[in-house]
């Protein structure tokens, strides 16, 4: 340990308060619509109404004649190299067949309703408005894929006019030889799952402000945003900026789960118009604007089958996953559907797998990851599997999941695929039957089938679910840290994470402090701004932790031993003496020897004609990048006892115990905060959560009275044990814990309420269910129910 | 989501509002604007005129009058849930008032407003229904007409005032005697408009049997429905779970439209699990309107 921090007095570990929080309560948070720079314009975003649509001509006149606007333009005005230009995509993979990304503006075709056709700029974003409703667009329609599945028969409609279909990758994913072990079964289990997944709808809609510096020629781009170092690389591409051209901000986010990652076309589109008027220019995207631009997740269709032993154990799972793409290859590319495919296997042993991946175009809005990214799905299928296994045998569904599990023993568990990340998925640790032994437990899962039956003579019907998750997280290529004592004697943190909630400003101050010595409270850590460090990837699937948690580490283990050689430089004393605490290195012997932070940063600072001593680089500060070796795997148990009211098909938890591995927790009450927002998005996702579409792909449900999320008063109470399995993955034995709580609830309610209604003989391979699918499903297995 | 342009009116009398209302055609008049405010910013509206009643105090109150509540029609939904002459007069309205929207929206909505609205499962509009409610629409230059709540619709979200009206008061006739109250609805989540709602009162005499019956089910349609063949059975009977559930039945033959959530069916289906509900409710709370005691 004497290398890395005092463990006394150690901040790791502890639930300090967050440091974010003092701001955001007292209304001081700073998110993008805040600023308001002089001469600031507005920007409203004209949107195709129709799913599929050839433009035949857009006039702007009477838009651009309304007092106060400044500029209307449609493709035909755009520089040419964004004309040229379609968006890129940020995760490549050759199997993606048809690469067709989306144009920044529609030219002669649009392919979603709420695609950009024009955009209106002026003083105010009301004057834009009233404007946008005047740019006058002819469209003809036409025939729009909806269903994805339709859109892949033969001569079905093609999402592109001029396409020959509407297939984007079709990838099989294959693990020893299914075909013998199908012939081996004892039996074998079927069944068709539809899965689908809202979108992400933070509080804080996307939004982007780009203010010209004309003195120096260059741009800075404010946005809400996951990962403003990559959205700046993407600028650089897309308008040819050199690097000190621009500079990319998120400031306070509110909000992300996985849409705000990716690049959108308005952040090239408006800081192009910003650049071409010389004027701030901000573009707010509003709620009704959210829901029909903003990436979403939606369909998955799975045919899948497993086959099983006498002993109920699983030789072998094939089948397909037909995920449905949107109008456009995101700029992710294919990593929805290939995380849920990988995760499938979640915590048990399956020999034998076979899954083809279908993916293709609808006339939808492109898909994004959405917290748990395709993961939740995942472990849908294979945990009502393992539901269908024990009703197929007649054995506990704990005890099929039992039979199953892989062993601590076995860890490392290398499950012979490939992540999407390119790497093996080999599980690094984790004790998956324990995990499930406690959530029962807590559950009291032993005598649930006495308050079952109980609870059925009084009329009720109570159900219990349970559903175990393995996640991969921590995803690479690596984080950035820079750790610098400043010569006003401020320590500072800088890293390319991005948070959105994640409370980075408090974990990473946790990780720096132990390694300095010093509070976490004078430790500033500024997140989201490529000015403030050069390199960076950002804050998504569940890697900021382990990433930029590590790279923290390993900075201030550098700057650490920096200040030591300094002070020993300047006291001339063998550093060996040495030890740093409450913002001095001192002499362990003589402790008022010593020096501050702030007089050895000055010294490292240099003075022209005063050498350094030899072997320390110039400055009180090092960067790192930490670069795992491969994904670190987090994992867990939800049960969930839920109460269905079968005349109604209301479902109500009734109560909901979590036991939840990711590793060493830096702070338990920020990992608690993020495994309940997690399980409650599940939840909505189980019972709330769907985006409607007509057939001819118009979206349907475009406000918060059409799509419902989870209010507070649909939570339950929520009981949250903790288990850790460090990570031998990185120095800190952490995992991520962004995404865990969502990846089971959806299993776990389902299979509740699929438990619940056992006396019907009701079967639920399908989320959401709405209280009337209940009531459907309920009636087409037992009709005489509501004679 | 910024509204179109408009102009803003904010009288201080009820004569002013008329005034501003018969010289200004294009005009929406803003009572609680919890349905307005939305449909202006999401331009469903875009008049010329919004006439604010806020600052118009003498629109809102609360009184009973010879076996009458009188509501002015600004009175805020929060004053009807914790009023205690509605909870001694009218406890149905303030069982459904409870059910409308959340504390926040209830400080700011008005009974008035949502009537006025009339969304097809607005729990006041069927506690209305029940309770055969007045509306007292008033005009400029001293034009009054009362319009039952049976005539207030004249379609989808639309009342039946005529140009230049604008509703001051809605009156509840009391019943006396011996009755009880029920009002269940079914929404997705707590707060949500309902997908059906239904509001029953029943009245016995001395010896029990149901004298009076009304049956309201809100969500079905434009206004919600007094199904006759339902309160025709429960009259004359004691009241009984079996009674109760053969009733509720006759509640599934109600006219019901099917929109992208839910279908026509299930609220058929709602209809009837909710109606049994709501009578079991009534006849578990009997209280005698005379004397003001509950059971």
């Amino acid at each position: 340990m004497s290398d890395e921090g005092k463990a006394d007095g150690g901040y790791f570990g502890r639930s300090i308060l967050r440091k974010e929080d003092p701001a955001l309560l007292t209304g001081r948070g700073r998110f993008v619509d805040d600023l308001q720079p002089d001469r600031l314009l507005h920007a409203c975003i004209v949107r195709s109404p129709h799913a599929h649509a050839r433009i035949t001509r857009v006039d702007t006149s009477a838009a651009a004649a309304v007092p106060g606007v400044k500029a209307v333009y449609a493709f035909a005005d755009l520089p040419p190299m964004l004309q040229q230009k379609r968006l890129p995509l940020m995760s490549a993979n050759p199997l993606i067949k048809q690469p067709l990304t989306q144009p920044v503006m529609a030219n002669d075709e649009v392919r979603f309703a709420g695609e950009s056709v024009a955009v209106v700029i002026a003083e105010s974003r009301r004057v834009a408005e009233d404007a946008a409703a005047l740019v006058d667009v002819t469209y003809e329609a036409l025939p729009a894929v909806n269903d994805v599945r339709k859109g892949l028969e033969a001569n079905a409609p093609t999402v592109h006019a001029g396409t020959a279909s509407n297939l984007v990758a079709r990838v099989p994913f294959v693990v020893g030889d299914t075909d013998v072990a199908f012939k081996g079964a004892a039996r074998v289990v079927k069944a068709s799952f539809d899965t689908h997944r809202g979108g992400g709808f933070s509080m804080e809609t996307r939004g982007c402000l780009a203010v010209p510096d004309l003195n120096a020629g260059s741009y800075t781009l404010y946005l809400t945003s996951q990962s403003p170092h990559r959205i700046k690389r993407v600028l650089m591409d897309m308008l040819e900026f050199a690097d000190h051209e621009i500079r990319v901000i998120a400031p306070d986010v509110g909000g992300g789960f996985g849409p705000k990652g990716s690049f959108y076309a308005e952040y090239a589109l408006i800081t192009a118009c910003a650049m071409r008027l010389g004027q701030p220019l901000k573009w707010i995207e509003d709620r009704a604007e959210n829901f029909v631009a903003t990436q979403q997740e939606r369909d998955m269709f799975w045919d899948l089958e497993v086959a099983i032993d006498a002993g109920a154990r699983i030789l072998g799972l094939r089948g397909r996953l037909i995920h449905e793409n949107g109008a456009y290859v995101a700029p992710l590319g294919l990593i929805l559907p290939w995380i849920a495919v990988t995760h499938v296997q979640g915590p048990y042993v399956i020999p034998n797998f076979s899954i083809e991946m279908l993916v293709a175009f609808t006339n939808k809005v492109p898909t994004s990851p959405v917290r748990g990214a395709g993961r939740p799905q995942a472990v849908f299928v294979m945990e009502r599997l393992m539901d269908h296994i024990a009703r197929a045998t007649g054995l506990d569904p704990a005890e099929v999941r039992r039979r199953n599990f892989i062993q601590p023993s076995q860890m490392p568990y290398n499950c012979q695929l490939i992540a999407r990340d390119g790497k093996p998925v080999i599980y690094d640790s984790g004790d998956y039957p324990e995990a499930q032994r406690r959530a029962l437990a807590m559950a009291r899962y032993a005598d649930f089938r006495a308050r079952q039956a109980a609870a059925r003579t009084e009329g009720k019907h109570l159900g219990i679910g349970m559903a175990s998750f393995v996640e991969g997280t921590g995803l690479g290529p690596y984080e950035s840290a820079t750790v610098r004592v400043a010569t006003n004697g401020k320590i500072i943190v800088c890293t390319g994470a991005a948070p959105q909630g994640q409370s980075h400003k408090t974990t990473l101050a946790q990780i720096c402090a132990d390694l300095l010595q010093v509070s976490p409270g004078v430790i500033d850590v500024v997140t989201g701004d490529t000015g403030a460090i050069a390199i960076g990837v950002g804050t998504f699937a569940a890697r900021s932790a382990v990433n930029a948690g590590s790279a923290v580490h390993m900075a201030g283990i550098e700057v650490r031993h920096k200040a030591i050689l300094l002070a020993a430089s300047m006291l001339k004393v063998s550093p060996e003496k040495l030890d740093i605490g409450a913002g001095y290195v001192y002499n362990v012997a003589q402790p008022d020897q010593r020096k501050s932070l702030r007089e050895i940063a000055i010294y490292a600072a240099g003075s022209p004609g005063y050498a350094l001593p030899g072997e320390v680089t110039p400055g009180l500060e090092h960067t790192a990048y930490f670069t795992p070796e491969r994904s670190t795997y987090s994992n867990g148990c939800h049960v969930v006892e839920a109460e269905v009211d079968i005349w109604t098909g209301q479902v109500t938890l009734t109560g909901y115990w979590i036991v939840d591995d990711c590793g060493r927790a830096i702070n338990p009450q920020v990992v608690y905060g993020q495994v309940l927002g997690g399980t409650v998005h599940g939840i909505g996702n189980a019972l709330l959560e769907r985006l409607l579409f007509d057939e001819h792909a118009q979206p349907l449900t475009t406000s918060f009275a059409d799509y419902l999320l989870p209010l507070a008063t649909d939570v339950p109470r929520i009981e949250i044990g903790h288990m850790e399995s460090p990570s031998p993955l990185n120095p800190l034995g952490v995992k991520g814990a962004g995404e865990g709580g969502t990846l089971p609830a959806i299993a776990a309610v389902i299979g509740a309420i699929e438990d619940a209604l056992s006396p019907f003989g009701v079967t639920i391979n399908e989320t959401p269910v709405s209280p009337m699918r209940i009531v459907d499903l309920i009636r087409a297995a037992a009709p005489e129910t509501y004679a | 989501m910024k509204p179109a342009p408009f102009k803003y009116h904010a009288p201080r009398t009820t004569g002013d509002a008329l005034r501003l209302l018969a010289d200004n055609g294009d005009a929406c008049v803003l009572a609680g604007g919890q349905s307005l405010m939305p449909m202006l910013n999401f331009r469903l509206l875009a008049p010329a005129h919004v006439i604010d009643l806020n600052r118009v105090p003498a629109l809102a109150g609360i009184r009973v009058e010879q076996n009458v509540l009188h509501v002015g029609a600004m009175t805020r939904q929060g004053d009807l849930e914790t009023s205690s002459v509605v909870r001694d007069a009218a406890p149905l309205l303030q069982a459904a008032v409870r059910q409308v929207g959340h504390r926040q929206t209830r400080n700011r909505g008005t009974l008035g407003g949502s009537l006025c609205h009339l969304d097809p499962a607005a729990e006041l509009v069927t506690a209305a229904m029940a309770m055969d409610a007045t509306l007292i629409a008033e005009s400029a230059g001293g034009g009054t007409r009362r319009i039952p709540i049976a005539a207030w619709s004249a379609g989808y979200l639309t009342n039946a005032l005529r140009p230049g009206e604008m509703l001051t008061a809605i009156e509840f006739p009391l019943w006396r005697g011996a009755q009880g109250h029920g009002f269940v609805e079914f929404a997705r989540r707590k707060g949500d408009f309902a997908i059906i709602g239904v509001a029953t009162l029943l009245a016995f005499d001395a010896a029990g049997t149901i004298a009076r019956a009304a049956v309201a089910i809100g969500g079905c349609g434009p206004l919600p429905q007094r199904p006759a063949a339902v309160e025709q059975a429960l009259i004359g009977q004691r009241p009984s779970a079996p009674l109760f559930k053969e009733a509720a039945r006759l509640a599934a033959t109600i006219e019901a439209h099917s929109d992208a959530h839910v279908r026509a069916d299930y609220r058929r289906h709602l209809a009837r699990v909710l109606t049994e509900r709501a009578l079991a409710e009534a006849a578990n709370r009997v209280h005698d309107a005379g004397h003001g005691a509950s059971q």
